[in-house]
């Protein structure tokens, strides 16, 4: 399960990060969601991985770590609502330049040789 | 235990929303109420500094829990005195931002700010990382607001940029906190700082990578190179009164990166070792030296300020990778220094954008109003620059000071006076283009002669300069109060108990577990390194 867990972020954490080398609004965007749902499941077992164990002190020996879960309740609802902004933002920049790189525009590129 | 201390993060989260709701469309009120904020959070600022200077660390434990399972809020001398520092810059920023009208540009100006002085506020002030994060991340989504205020394709662009970064950053910052937390299994400070000094060197690699990734979203709040690339078209293309603000932003970078690496990750602890020195202070120094470089090379007034922002948190962080007292205090003092005159050149910018067509450092005709813009700005370059008499002069020679003791003098020596004297230059070559030039290229026929900026402004601006010279003036209180705050950082004993051993909910279980970490603190270590 640490295999799989580990190489799902590993996986998730590479096209991202490809992703957002693209410079183009919507890869980039698309790339930084896939960073936060990394990011989320790497806090989620940074309390170790446990399968079918209750989150809270009991009797028994063994238990889940309650706090990364609630960690990652906030990270979730956080990148969301990021994301949610940068969208905004970028569809506005877009609509108002017609053009929708990320980086600095050059000089004299116009926004025609965008395609 | 007393409620102030949560009091200036409460109180702008309330006034926010209260205005949106109650004074949406009453630009008036909306000001009454966003002044008076400010101006009792001033109040409640001073009070808690007061209340901290003779070295009492206070605590508040939300909903009563004790610390390493609740969230605290502390004051010490150090968060006191940036929330003290945050809440004067922001009255100033606001009066300018009446005065120039700026915040009728758009919407939400007035709860937005109070939106990021609350995240401001709980950054400086919070005892536990995960909510340092939180605060991080409010101050920033009120700053995407903020930055993009009054709108514009330019605007909006450099915004977009401004969120992708930080958002990258916010999430380097998670990665972070997920494998300290995976570590230590904690994420209060004071409770990190005694388990980080449990881990066996040996299998310290998992929280040297925490301690770097850290590092490293910290420095791209302060702006360090190599990750400074947000901040140039971000500041330049924000509302001037919004970049001013701002000017507390990389400050709270630096203020994480002081508060973390002394209290959790101190320069001696052997798990680290290296991370300060060779890091920190190479880093430091060529974002001085590329930051003043920016100011001699900027083509327009808005870069050369956001370049100088730059050169100054190369500064303040050279002074802070000594890791000695004395290097902590300078920076502290300089801190001070560059908040108030980075924000008040960030402002007479856009003074003088109110007479011109554009802000390229190219001749042009005079502007209205410009022979008391043209002095303050003298002053405020001088200041930045760090020539005599002003604060900024005291603030080098306390870094240099600071540095002589160090192995690495000549470096710190040579990049701190070089890069002085290309900023003088810049900031010289600016003024006497800007302002000295303008006479002798006539007015253009016709054109109409914008109206000199309003007296609030120049109140604000006049402000932030006599500030600057009051720091300067009272320069020998101010360095042996930062120098009380220094030893404060170096001997945390006092931060740490007080955070750990005040009883709270749950303080009865806390005690056994305490009694048993003693017991078999470094079983759980090892048996946290093997997995």
């Amino acid at each position: 399960m640490e295999l799989l867990v580990a190489s799902a972020i590993g996986i998730l954490t590479a096209a991202g990060l490809y992703l957002v080398l693209r410079l183009r609004t919507f890869p980039v965007i698309m790339g930084v969601s896939l960073l936060t749902y990394a990011v989320n499941i790497f806090l989620f077992a940074s309390g170790r991985l446990t399968v079918g164990v209750p989150p809270i002190l009991t009797d028994a020996t063994t238990y889940t770590d309650p706090l990364p879960q609630a960690l990652v309740l906030t990270a979730i609802v956080i990148s969301f609502g990021m994301t949610a902004v940068v969208v905004m933002i970028a569809l506005g920049a877009f609509l108002g330049g017609n053009d929708d790189h990320v980086d600095d525009p050059k000089p004299e590129a116009d926004a025609g040789d965008a395609s | 235990m007393t409620h102030w201390i949560i009091l200036p993060i409460v109180l702008p989260a309330f006034l926010a929303p209260f205005i949106v709701l109650a004074a949406r469309y009453h630009i008036g009120i909306q000001r009454v109420i966003s002044v008076a904020g400010i101006l009792a959070l001033i109040g409640i600022a001073g009070g808690l500094a007061w209340q901290a200077s003779d070295g009492t660390v206070s605590l508040y434990q939300l909903g009563d829990w004790a610390a390493p399972f609740g969230i605290v809020v502390v004051a010490d001398r150090l968060s006191t005195m940036m929330v003290l520092l945050t809440a004067v810059l922001a009255l100033f920023v606001m009066l300018y931002s009446i005065g120039s009208k700026w915040d009728e540009r758009g919407r939400h100006f007035h709860a937005l700010f109070q939106f990021q002085l609350m995240g401001i506020m709980g950054a400086f002030l919070t005892g536990d990382l995960f909510n340092l994060f939180v605060f991080f991340e409010v101050l920033l989504i009120a700053s995407y607001g903020l930055m993009i205020h009054a709108g514009g394709t330019v605007r909006l662009r450099a915004g977009v940029q401004y969120v992708l970064f930080n958002l990258l950053g916010s999430t380097l910052f998670l990665f972070a906190l997920g494998s300290i937390y995976a570590e230590t299994g904690t994420l209060n400070m004071a409770d990190l700082a005694v388990r980080v000094a449990l881990f066996d060197p040996l299998q310290s690699s998992g929280i040297r990578v925490a301690a770097v990734l850290l590092l490293m979203v910290f420095a791209i709040k302060a702006a360090i190179v190599p990750l400074h690339f947000w901040l140039p078209s971000s500041y330049a293309e924000a509302p001037a009164p919004v970049a001013a603000l701002f000017a507390i932003m990389t400050k709270v970078g630096a203020y994480a990166i002081i508060r973390v690496y002394t209290l959790i990750f101190p320069p001696q602890l052997e798990a680290i070792s290296g991370l300060h020195g060779w890091w920190l202070m190479p880093t430091a120094l060529v974002s001085l030296v590329v930051g003043m470089v920016g100011v001699l090379a900027a083509k327009k007034l808005d870069r050369l300020v956001a370049f100088s922002v730059i050169g100054s948190m190369g500064m303040v962080m050279v002074s802070i990778s000594l890791f000695t007292p004395e290097g902590i205090a300078a920076a502290l003092y300089y801190i001070i220094h560059s908040t108030f005159a980075a924000a008040a050149l960030f402002l007479i910018t856009d003074l003088v954008r109110a007479g011109r067509a554009n802000l390229n450092l190219t001749a042009q005709a005079p502007i209205a109003g410009g022979t008391l813009t043209a002095a303050l700005f003298f002053i405020a370059a001088i200041a930045m620059a760090g020539l005599p008499p002003l604060s900024g002069f005291l603030g080098k020679l306390l870094i240099l000071d600071a540095a002589f003791e160090s192995d690495i003098m000549v470096w710190v020596w040579a990049a701190v006076l070089g890069s002085s004297l290309i900023a003088v230059v810049g900031f010289s070559r600016a003024g006497s283009t800007v302002f000295w030039k303008a006479r002798s290229v006539a007015p253009e026929d016709g054109a109409e002669i914008a109206a000199p900026p309003a007296t609030l402004s120049y109140v604000a601006v006049g402000g932030l300069i006599a500030l600057l010279a009051a720091h300067t003036v009272f320069a020998g209180p101010a360095t042996s109060y930062t120098t009380a705050i220094a030893q404060d950082l170096f001997a945390p004993n006092a931060y740490v108990t007080t955070v750990l051993d005040t009883p709270g909910k749950l303080s009865d279980y806390q005690d056994d577990s305490h009694d048993d970490d003693a017991a078999e603190s470094d079983g759980t270590v090892e048996e946290d390194g093997g997995h």
